[in-house]
């Protein structure tokens, strides 16, 4: 979480020098929910994160200095400056970018959850998106389609009370959770600033997966804390809306139930360490080069197709339990 | 080999490439135990079951979607639109997602999307469109239109096994009514143009059902013995530019044939290709026969009218042959 927080804040600081083309577009305050779900899949999973999810992408492994080069546009970025902002997903760690429709990699999730499923294999795909995402078809189309094969997949919807502008009660007039057991399957409404519940939740969506139980809707509920890009004054937001969710932050959550734990916990020193990791990457990204105008019309097909890498999984909670699954299959 | 209907052929190079690899795999709506809406996957649920041969909810975007996922994670998917029509309703999963997914992430998405299309059978608006144009113009997405039996199942074989998003437009018009001598086996056919009968006077440029339109109209008796080329592009994306100069070097005089709606189409890039490199090599205008810009009409004696046919073929050859 602190290294999702301090990489965005870090990527605002060269936005607002210039140094980032574009716009640029944060999640700040939303750090609990893509750092909990991703810490609960194994490294086999496969994960659509969006632009609110830096975290999914920092868990599995992708450098800092990638994801600082890559909002530069710079040669060395994971999508080489063929696109900018979040929108990217190292192929080697699993992980599918978003487009800017959202709900499209809804069914991208899907789909490799029923190749997973196919070839009889223990492995889960997870999907995030937002609360305007379950305005539009393919949100339909992928949890209907999910539950009607029971396939392994986890929809993780991150309810942060506004799309772009929009406020909820303008996107849907049910309850977004309700909707998992219309469409039939297991929903959950999950504190979405709470990294330990988000994590305990995708854990039991990830085991019910893998173990034949179908997908499972989670709804994170959380906040916005900044504008939809960095353009953007939030004015359409009411003051005390923003100060009752500061005071739920999610990094200053975990900080005082950690705090709270017998061990020792050095915040300070941690929070130096993050800080630390991210100048450095910073240093290396700014001295990475731009790409060459030359390469501009490289690589729009493919020569092969190697499929999508393994991430990495720092919680390795899942062995014994994926070994009890297949047991139960075969 | 085998003398196979343009339909048989499809199945037969689906069959023989579900075989082959255990990856392919087929989605569609009532493709497993109806076995399509054209029977084109007639029989093949007791051959592969119910998992390779998936029937989907009614969902086009679903479809392609889920095709993305599953090839991205090692799967072969070949989806089949129970009719073009309705890719439209698949759009943007190929053209946002899948078209560009290797360019910006470097991860190839190997799908290939079957498109059962055009008009002459009184299918109205919504089952007779021809919309390969729409997906030419998106990057990253290769198209390609067999015309013959033997195309037919070597370009499927070649899409099904090509690293990226394939369009496949297969006929309707085509599926029962020609036949053809089909390679027994696996085989890939190229995606480049093949030329359908030589010539040396003018040349007609075609894909899919007009390739057939354009033989029947330019016989050497119907235009007093002048010797016509055609030439069948079968991939549009991508196309095959050498052949098409080629042929406008050979012949000097060139009338392009599209069954699509005419702006923007596949003829109107290949008329523009010969404005750019063959302007030299031309004795004449290039002269374009194409289907209006108007909803595919359903009664028939609209649908005619509008349709290029044979009649519309040969005039316009003979004028521009006497120019």
């Amino acid at each position: 979480m602190l290294l999702m927080r301090g990489i965005e804040q870090r990527a605002m600081n060269l936005y607002r020098q210039g140094r980032v083309p574009g716009s640029f577009y944060d999640g700040y305050g939303q750090e609990a929910v893509s750092t909990g779900a991703t810490f609960a899949m194994a490294a086999e999973d496969r994960i659509c994160a969006l632009h609110r999810d830096l975290a999914a992408h920092v868990v599995r492994g992708t450098e800092p200095e990638r994801i600082l080069a890559q909002y530069m546009g710079r040669a060395t970025g994971i999508t080489r400056g063929r696109d900018g902002n979040v929108h990217f997903g190292d192929k080697e760690r699993g992980l599918v970018g978003m487009v800017s429709m959202l709900p499209d990699m809804m069914l991208v999730a899907t789909g490799m959850a029923m190749a997973f499923k196919l070839r009889g294999e223990a492995r889960a795909a997870l999907t995030f998106f937002g609360d305007g995402s379950t305005s539009r078809g393919d949100f339909h189309e992928a949890l209907n389609w999910a539950a009607v094969q029971r396939l392994p997949v986890i929809f993780v919807l991150e309810n942060n009370q506004y799309a772009y502008s929009t406020p909820t009660a303008l996107q849907f007039a049910v309850d977004p959770v309700e909707r998992a057991r219309a469409y039939g399957m297991a929903g959950e409404t999950v504190d979405g600033n709470d990294p330990e519940a988000m994590f305990e939740a995708t854990r039991a969506a990830r085991e019910r997966a893998v173990a034949g139980g179908g997908p499972t809707l989670i709804e994170a509920v959380t906040m916005r804390m900044h504008g939809h890009a960095a353009h953007d004054d939030m004015r359409y937001v009411p003051p005390e809306q923003l100060a009752a969710w500061r005071e739920r932050d999610p990094i200053d959550l975990q900080e005082r139930r950690l705090s709270a734990l017998t061990e020792p916990f050095d915040a300070a020193a941690l929070r130096a360490e993050v800080q630390a990791e991210i100048d450095a990457a910073t240093e290396r990204a700014l001295a990475a080069p731009m790409p060459s105008p030359e390469t501009a019309l490289e690589g729009i097909f493919a020569d092969e197709a190697v499929p999508l890498g393994d991430g990495r999984a720092p919680w390795s909670g899942f062995a014994a339990a994926d070994a009890t699954a297949l047991a139960q299959e075969a | 080999m085998a003398e196979l209907t343009y339909l048989q052929a499809i199945s037969d190079g689906l069959r023989e490439e579900m075989r082959a690899d255990e990856r392919v795999f087929l989605m569609g709506e009532d493709i497993g135990t109806f076995g399509g809406a054209f029977k084109v996957t007639d029989g093949f649920i007791d051959e592969f079951g119910a998992t390779r041969v998936m029937d989907t909810p009614l969902a086009e975007s679903g479809i392609v979607g889920t095709a993305v996922g599953a090839a991205v994670v090692g799967m072969r998917p070949v989806c089949e639109m129970q009719f073009s029509d309705f890719v439209a309703c698949g759009f943007d999963q190929l053209v946002n997602v899948a078209g560009k997914m290797h360019y910006r992430q470097g991860l190839a998405v190997p799908i290939t999307v079957r498109l059962p299309s055009g008009g002459g059978f009184s299918g109205g608006p919504f089952h007779s469109q021809n919309p390969e144009a729409w997906f030419m113009h998106a990057p990253g997405l290769k198209v390609v239109a067999p015309s013959t039996p033997e195309d037919a199942k070597g370009l499927l074989i070649k899409g099904i096994r090509d690293p990226n998003p394939v369009i496949y437009l297969e006929h309707k018009n085509l599926y029962r009514r020609i036949r053809g001598e089909v390679p027994e086996g696996v085989y890939e056919t190229d995606f480049s143009a093949r030329v359908a009968r030589a010539g040396d006077e003018l040349v007609v440029i075609a894909y899919g059902a007009m390739v057939h339109t354009a033989l029947a109209a330019t016989t050497p008796e119907q235009l007093d013995g002048a010797s016509v080329e055609v030439l069948d592009l079968r991939s549009l994306v991508p196309l095959d530019e050498e052949a098409i100069l080629a042929s406008v070097r050979k012949c000097s005089k060139v009338v392009v044939l599209d069954e699509a709606n005419a702006t923007c189409a596949a003829g109107a890039q290949v008329a523009a290709l010969i404005a750019e490199k063959g302007f030299e090599d031309l004795d004449g205008p290039v002269v374009r026969v194409a289907t209006p810009d108007v909803p595919i009409p359903f009664s028939p004696p609209l649908e005619q009218a509008v349709l290029p046919g044979v009649d519309r073929v040969k005039e316009a050859c003979r004028d521009l042959l006497a120019y």
